[in-house]
């Protein structure tokens, strides 16, 4: 469910992306009004960020970190669809400021004071600022719920070195979620008071500060980039070793590679802010922090080469995609020294440059890990395989349409084209890029398109999978594809991090875990009240919007109705009984 | 630091290695570029920025060599024997480690010299111009003088400058890339109990040769973002002095001129199209926002607009100066300048009536505004 909705959020960011190529194709042009510009780019960071990269994320969470862990559910299986639902309806809040013709038009990092219903009168920065709200509810859910699962529903032997390294890095970006996404909502919930209650937190007239926001907002955000891109670098550890028969080398450096990259991202925020004028001495501190990240990334890749090394590679999509991140997100890497250096940053800050870098971390990283996932567990969660000969189609108008769109950004931004710019003067020079940008964006879209086409023909024809058809290391190999619904019929117990390349350890599993149990292990029902629910957490922050105090209390006793029913709902009661 | 020699043949390889694949990109003008550095801050960014991209640059060939060497060596051969199930190797990770730390250090230092050097007013009496971010344009003053203008930005050429910024509503970032780095504008708060001005941002170079840098806002501050430019005029000492004294000295039209002496009661010498715009201006809602040196306007909201018709550009570095722009600016500055604040001949603008001035009384004082040089 969960993939499906990103997948709907993920074809309307790119028709937004298109729209904006579209308006950039040539100097001065006017195929949309700077407002609905505004609109656009606003609405397709936000869209990517939050209604895709992390759903997908999630997705991956949900399906696979079980399978891995030798569990027959997470941990709260209710929780898990309330914070579904609730992500479902913050999505469609969020979207639904475009039948107002008032969607979000301050850009994804919103900075105050423009925010303020001064100089930003309409319903738009409401839209954004409960849609995220509502939205973060259900990452700090999913967050607990992730944690709770991973520490306690391990397998008999799978220790936390013996976990493979997605739920490692589920583990690692679950932490972060439950810590970041508090700060982003304290942010917007002064924003809230700002706008609806007329308080003055980032009103510099009235004494308050514009630049709490952007730190608030950033020590969110930094760690925010850590959510997006740890889960890609935990499914790639494991796709890299399936596809080359090797065990993930030094696989205690890369999970605490991946920990130490998790609390870093915490002390760097700043480096967002170089050009604000926070003084050389907050300066070189986030030059210095910022830097120190680059060296357990850069361990992390040389440990993924080192891995492929030696190795019996297998360039199926899954693995091309994998090593697609590794090349793409290298330059990415790289560019973001660069603006680690602060001097260069008070160059490159807010150009297209950086629209660059980040695409190569995020469209080229995140994503790339992201579809190396889906190629990879695709047969084992439907029991088909992904067209492999679409899928190479599909990777390689990806990879040349994604460089042909933002290897040319690098080139406009260096020659002075700031971001978020409706449109851009001649004289600048920089047509050119800008025309094989927008080229490149539609061979991009074609690639989304072909994927698309994919997931559904594989799903309904694809060729049939057997419970370990990469022959992989990992747990959720080890049952039929797809998993039946209590996932394991009995627990197995596990030896080592790679227990289905040891042919012992494999037959006792397997012996287990294939076996038809007698008795089929019960699970909860299904139910309509987190949806309920769901719709009414919506509906409370929704109501702030009319800025009286009253009405959001409302919904927020229909919320206190809704816990209590579902509360004493009995899971388990048998139909008809 | 690289020497003055190996300066351009740096810039040359990097500008060849980005530049390759779009070849067409490389020809021509690139008057808002930022590795085209013409001043002092500019130059110590650029250098730094030279030297970052070339260990970027080793980097990333090493790896993608490492890369594309693995594919190509270890695709699936079913000859090959099943790969050793090797599982790490402490000596390579500490290599791996502490070769990137080496290389992080390598740019810092430089990084944390650099950042602490740009940020020190210059020494030898620098000249302060206080710069005022308004949506969407560029209020510019010279305390010492002043001398208020806008969107074009007067500088002596050799001398050190310090530009003292704040903003008159959201947050804006000043930037000409040619001149250096950006730094955001912003608003200032008050605090305190003496209700003390705080927020004051600054930036410190000195131009090397007179020219003309474009530059245009940098940080999103609403529907104008895109169209708030804005250029620097960088002079010699003597040719700047000039401008200032210049400024000060209500130019030729501003007022009427006085009757003719003579009593053959032959008309005034001066164009009737601009003594109409003279009169239609000082008596409509124009003045309320706009001022003029030595004339009956003091409005503070617009642009200053002493001197304009002497400018390049109207609407902050949108259109060439010429009577009939100024024309069209006038009348319907919104459809030039979405987001625009001031109100059109028959629009609202900015939350301000209408000007109701008519087709004809715009040209007039278009003609006016266009002479006063």
């Amino acid at each position: 469910m969960y993939f499906v909705t990103a997948l709907v959020f993920f074809v309307i960011a790119g028709v937004e992306a298109l729209v904006i190529r579209m308006q950039l194709w040539r100097p001065e042009n006017d195929f949309i009004s700077a407002e609905t510009y505004s609109q656009m780019f606003t609405m397709h960071g936000t869209t990517m960020i939050f209604l895709v990269a992390m759903p997908l994320a999630v997705a991956f969470f949900n399906l696979i970190v079980p399978l891995q862990i030798g569990a027959r559910d997470v941990a709260f299986p209710r929780l898990n669809a309330l914070s579904y639902w609730i992500f479902l309806f913050g999505g469609i809040f969020l979207n639904s400021s475009f039948l107002f013709g008032a969607a979000p038009n301050t850009s994804w990092v919103a900075y105050a004071n423009l925010t303020s219903s001064q100089f930003s009168p309409g319903h738009n920065v409401d839209f954004w600022l409960l849609g995220l709200s509502i939205l973060g509810v259900s990452s700090i859910i999913g967050g607990v719920n992730f944690i709770t699962t991973i520490i306690n529903l391990r397998a008999p032997g799978m220790k936390l070195m013996r976990m493979p390294l997605f739920t490692w890095m589920t583990l690692v970006t679950s932490f972060i979620l439950v810590t970041a996404l508090p700060v982003l909502a304290v942010a917007l919930i002064l924003l809230a008071f700002d706008r609806f209650f007329g308080a003055n937190f980032y009103a510099p007239s009235a004494g308050g500060d514009p630049i709490l926001w952007q730190h608030l907002f950033w020590i969110f955000g930094h760690p925010e980039v850590y959510i997006l891109i740890l889960p890609s670098f935990g499914v790639i550890s494991d796709v890299i070793p399936t596809f080359s028969r090797k065990p993930l080398f030094g696989y205690p450096i890369v999970v605490y590679a991946g920990i130490l990259i998790g609390f870093l991202g915490w002390g760097v925020w700043s480096h967002h802010m170089f050009t604000v004028g926070l003084g050389p001495i907050a300066d070189a501190f986030f030059v210095a922090s910022t830097m120190i990240i680059a060296i357990p990334t850069g361990v992390k890749i040389f440990n993924w080469i080192a891995t492929m090394w030696g190795g019996q590679i297998r360039f199926t999509t899954s693995m091309l995609y994998a090593i697609g991140l590794l090349a793409i997100f290298t330059l990415g890497g790289l560019s973001g020294i660069m603006h680690a250096s602060a001097p260069i940053d008070l160059q490159q800050h807010d150009t297209y440059f950086v629209v660059a870098h980040f695409h190569y971390v995020v469209a080229g990283g995140v994503m790339m890990g992201l579809f190396s996932g889906l190629y990879y567990w695709f047969p084992k969660i439907t029991g088909r395989f992904m067209d492999e000969r679409l899928g190479k189609i599909n990777f390689w108008t990806y990879f040349i349409g994604f460089n042909l769109t933002f290897f040319p950004m690098h080139i406009s931004g260096l020659l002075g084209m700031p971001r978020r710019t409706w449109t851009y003067s001649a004289d600048l020079n920089v047509a050119l890029p800008n025309m094989v940008s927008t080229v490149g964006a539609f061979i991009f879209a074609l690639s989304a398109l072909i994927l698309v086409y994919t997931i559904i023909k594989s799903a309904i024809s694809g060729e049939k999978a057997g419970p370990n058809p990469w022959n992989a290391s990992t747990l959720e190999w080890s049952i039929p594809s797809p998993p039946p619904h209590y996932n394991f019929g009995e627990i197995p117990t596990v030896r080592s991090r790679e227990p289905l390349w040891r042919e012992d350890e494999r037959r006792e599993i397997e012996a287990v875990t294939l076996k038809v149990p007698d008795v089929e292990p019960v699970m909860p029902n299904s139910s309509y009240m987190p949806i309920l629910l769901a719709f009414g957490v919506a509906l409370t922050w929704g109501l702030v919007m009319t800025g009286r105090w009253w009405a959001p209390l409302i919904a927020l006793a229909y919320v206190g109705v809704c816990v209590f029913v579902w509360a004493f709902e009995d899971p388990f009661a048998r139909k008809g009984a | 630091m690289p020497t003055t020699e190996a300066r351009p043949r740096l810039l040359h390889l990097t500008a060849l290695l980005l530049g390759l694949m779009l070849l067409g990109a490389c020809q021509g003008d690139y008057p808002q570029s930022s590795i085209d550095p013409q001043s002092d801050f500019a130059d110590t960014i650029h250098s730094l920025y030279v030297q970052v991209t070339v260990w970027t640059l080793v980097i990333l060939v090493v790896v993608w060599s490492v890369l594309a060497y693995v594919v190509v060596r270890f695709r699936e051969n079913k000859n090959r024997p099943a790969p050793k199930q090797t599982h790490g190797h402490l000596g390579l990770e500490i290599a791996w480690t502490i070769v990137p730390a080496l290389i992080v250090v390598a740019i810092a230092i430089p990084t944390i010299r650099a950042v602490f050097e740009t940020q020190t007013e210059l020494e030898g009496d620098p000249l302060t111009v206080e710069i005022i971010g308004h949506r969407y344009w560029w209020e510019v003053r010279y305390p010492e003088s002043g001398v208020t203008t806008a969107n074009e930005i007067h500088l002596p050429a050799g001398r050190p400058v310090t530009l003292q910024m704040n903003s008159a509503d959201v947050i804006h970032s000043f930037w000409v890339p040619q001149l250096g780095g950006k730094r955001d504008v912003n608003p200032l708060r008050r605090v305190g109990e003496e209700g003390e001005l705080r927020g004051y941002t600054y930036l410190y170079f000195t131009v090397r040769e007179p020219g003309v840098f474009l530059g245009q806002c940098a940080e999103f501050c609403g529907e104008g973002h895109s169209l708030m430019r804005m250029r620097v005029v960088a002079e010699s000492e003597s040719d700047f002095n000039a401008w200032l004294a210049d400024w000060q000295e209500p130019s030729a039209t501003v007022t009427a001129p006085p009757p003719a002496r003579d009593t053959t009661g032959q008309t005034p010498t001066e164009d009737p199209l601009v003594a109409l715009g003279r009169q239609t201006m000082f008596t409509s809602t124009c003045v309320a926002c706009h001022a003029i040196q030595g004339a009956p306007a003091a409005g503070v909201l617009g642009p200053n607009l002493t001197r304009v018709g002497g400018r390049m550009t109207i609407g902050a570095g949108l259109l060439e100066n010429t009577p009939e722009n100024l024309f069209r600016w006038i009348k319907d500055p919104a459809s030039i300048k979405p987001g625009v604040q001031m109100p059109g001949a028959q629009e609202e603008g900015g939350g301000f009536p209408p000007t109701n001035l008519t087709d004809d009384q715009v040209r007039a004082v278009a003609a006016y505004l266009s002479s006063l040089r």
